[in-house]
């Protein structure tokens, strides 16, 4: 069907995933309450359960939209490509990330309904950033998914470590919230709007007043690079990715981070593209540090979920590197990256919570010895995907690596294509240690991971994520041709990309 | 006469919003936190904008401001006059990223001071138009419920999950 906007009414099928899982958020936490408690209410897997139903649904609601077009003007909201499939991902993340806590939500004792519908709003959040052209409406979305993860960082309401992790993210974001509004302000003044694609028009036609469009840029970035963690703002993410209740670590690092990188590609590339000059340089800094330092940083640490902390800033480096380049193969890249990051690094955490025994207990990397030879198949698993999160050939996270290269390649980024590749070596010393731990050093004793716990539906997304990381690596154009079209989409309907690299 | 009164409030609000930053006691911080959301509310008015100036006054000054005063009495905060302000490095980044900001702003509405935007804004003509014909709410209501009725209903679910979020995080018995 063909969307128009200038219908209010239109809105409504144009929002549809979004819609639905705004109800099933609402459906789950009225689940939580429906019944006293003698009376026998759903338990905490019935409600996890109920929420993998709501992201089918909204699955299906995503699929769908596929078939509409829109008209008429444009709204708050698109209904591209590109939208839908940043939709998959935080789709995939949120699945993936709810199906790894299933056991951990019920051995903690954490309020499940809360916790699950916390996660279904924030995807909510995720979907309206990565959809929207309207900075208000990329705000107000920002927060509404921010405010979820600040609670769900802290959900566990027993551990001192959750609760610092909340607060610290919770400050930490507040502030960079402002800096990120103060930036659309700016952009207001610059421009007379807060429309994405109006932006642009103002932009290449010249008339944007100078300072404030460059002050408001810097202040957006700042904003940015906050969310997603680009060194030097940095600082909250080992703490709060540590503290966090391991299977919420793992959706912020997946979910969040791919919600703002979206965004961020939207905003930059279509409002700011006749301007690349001005930014592309400081990104170009913000890449090349963030990649050296996390990668020194993780090198060092000895718990293996902290190490995951700073490999996933790392991450963040390799991606701000498609945003440099800002070429049409280096955003379907990023898309690409992102999936399989989604894929790879809840899969590495899913293995984390069972080897911490569905707690927080064992983490460091000695925890690791001989665990291999005791549980195979966590093993093996555990292996595909750190080889993934290196970038190891065969594996998705390789054909992600090599394709980001290729984009920074084609804007001839020779040096930081160099500096993404030698980071990318420093990152096999810290992955490889623990497969080294797993499989070369002897368990301490026979029965040490007796207490190493798998649920079903965390064996499921196991499976799934190494199947598909594995299938991505080795057919990866499957997953870049949807990447490349999705792409296209946003560069047609903006009309960009005319610019000169200097 | 209006200039006057402009730029009297404009100094009030500034100062108070510089005193609630540095004050001890939590509680001298939202006086002056009132004073600054009052001052404002007069700039409003000056601007003619009275809608705006209710809804400032009503909103921020009466409600939430007198929620504030009542959660930092009932937790007990209000004598806590330890110095907790940075200095250092920190202030001269923050005096330094502030005096950019406020520099670009000067320099920028001394350039191009009666009309900022250049004509690319809804025209005012339209805008007096509307008032006179639907009064101040009724223009308001417009873009708040039509054009953005999107932003409007996604700060309804950002505020349930921030009760959602609070609930989780505070309730006694878990």
């Amino acid at each position: 069907m063909t969307l128009d906007f200038s219908t209010p009414a239109h809105y409504l099928v144009a929002l549809l995933p979004e819609l639905v899982l705004s109800l099933w958020g609402m459906v789950v936490l009225l689940a939580g309450v429906w019944k006293k408690e003698e009376e026998g209410r759903p338990s905490a897997d019935d409600l996890g359960t109920l929420s993998l139903v709501g992201l089918l649904l909204a699955a299906g609601a995503n699929g769908w939209l596929y078939t509409a077009g829109s008209t008429g003007g444009h709204g708050m909201v698109t209904v591209d490509e590109f939208r839908l499939f940043a939709n998959w991902i935080f789709l995939v993340a949120a699945f993936l990330s709810i199906s790894i806590s299933f056991t951990y939500v019920f051995r903690q004792r954490l309020q499940a309904a809360e916790t699950y519908s916390l996660m279904l709003f924030a995807v909510v959040g995720m979907m309206l950033m990565g959809g929207s052209h309207n900075l208000i409406l990329i705000f107000l979305a920002l927060e509404l998914m921010s405010v979820a993860v600040y609670a769900l960082a802290a959900i566990n309401r027993r551990d001192r470590r959750s609760a610092e992790a909340g607060l610290k993210y919770f400050l930490l974001g507040a502030f960079s919230s402002g800096f990120f509004l103060y930036g659309i302000a700016l952009i207001y003044g610059a421009t007379g709007t807060v429309d994405v694609l109006q932006i642009q028009r103002v932009v290449i036609q010249g008339e944007a007043v100078a300072g404030l469009l460059f002050g408001g840029i810097a202040l957006l970035a700042v904003g940015f690079a906050f969310k997603v963690a680009a060194v030097p703002f940095h600082m909250w993410t080992p703490d709060v990715y540590e503290g966090a209740p391991t299977p919420v670590t793992a959706f912020m690092a997946t979910g969040v981070k791919a919600a703002a990188f979206v965004a961020f590609l939207r905003v930059f590339l279509v409002a700011f593209d006749a301007v690349y000059e001005t930014w592309y340089s400081v990104f170009w800094w913000l890449a090349a540090v963030t990649m050296v330092a996390a990668n020194l940083m993780a090198l060092v640490q000895s718990n293996v979920k902290r190490m995951l902390a700073y490999s996933s800033i790392a991450h963040g480096g390799y991606l701000l590197v498609a945003l440099v380049a800002a070429n049409e193969t280096a955003s379907a890249a990023l898309l690409f990256y992102l999936l399989v990051y989604a894929l790879m690094n809840i899969g590495a955490f899913a293995v984390v919570v069972s080897v911490a025994r569905q707690g927080e207990e064992r983490l460091q990397i000695e925890d690791y010895a001989g665990l291999g030879w005791q549980k195979p198949a966590l093993g093996v698993f555990l292996t595909v995907f750190l080889l993934s999160l290196a970038g190891f050939p065969g594996t998705g996270g390789f054909m992600g690596k090599i394709f980001l290269l290729q984009g920074a390649v084609d804007s001839e980024l020779w040096v930081l294509a160099v500096v993404l590749v030698m980071a990318t070596l420093i990152s096999y010393w810290y992955y490889l240690r623990v497969a080294w731990y797993m499989w070369m050093k002897e368990a301490p004793e026979a029965e040490a991971h007796a207490g190493v716990m798998t649920s079903m539906p965390m064996k499921v997304a196991l499976v799934t994520a190494v199947g598909l990381v594995l299938f991505l690596g080795l057919f990866p154009s499957v997953g870049l041709g949807v990447a490349e079209r999705s792409v296209a989409a946003l560069f047609e309907a903006a009309g960009t990309m005319g610019r000169v690299i200097p | 006469m209006a200039q006057i009164l402009f730029y009297a409030m404009a100094v009030v609000a500034l100062g108070s919003a510089v005193a609630m930053v540095t004050r001890k006691s939590p509680v001298a911080s939202l006086l002056y936190m009132v004073t600054t959301l009052a001052s404002l509310a007069v700039i409003f008015v000056l601007f003619e904008a009275h809608f705006l100036a209710a809804i400032q006054v009503i909103v921020y000054a009466g409600a939430i401001m007198v929620l504030f005063l009542f959660v930092i009495m009932l937790l007990n905060l209000g004598h806590d006059y330890r110095k907790d302000l940075k200095g250092g490095l920190a202030a001269v980044l923050s005096l330094g990223v502030s005096g950019a900001l406020a520099g670009l702003l000067v320099s920028h509405f001394r350039a191009s001071a009666p009309e900022p935007f250049a004509g690319r804004i809804r025209d005012s003509g339209i805008l007096e138009s509307l008032i006179a014909e639907k009064g101040a709410v009724g223009a308001m209501a417009r873009p708040l419920y039509v054009d953005y009725v999107v932003a409007f209903e996604v700060t309804g679910i950002l505020l349930l999950v921030a009760v959602v979020g609070a609930l989780a995080l505070a309730k006694r018995r878990v």
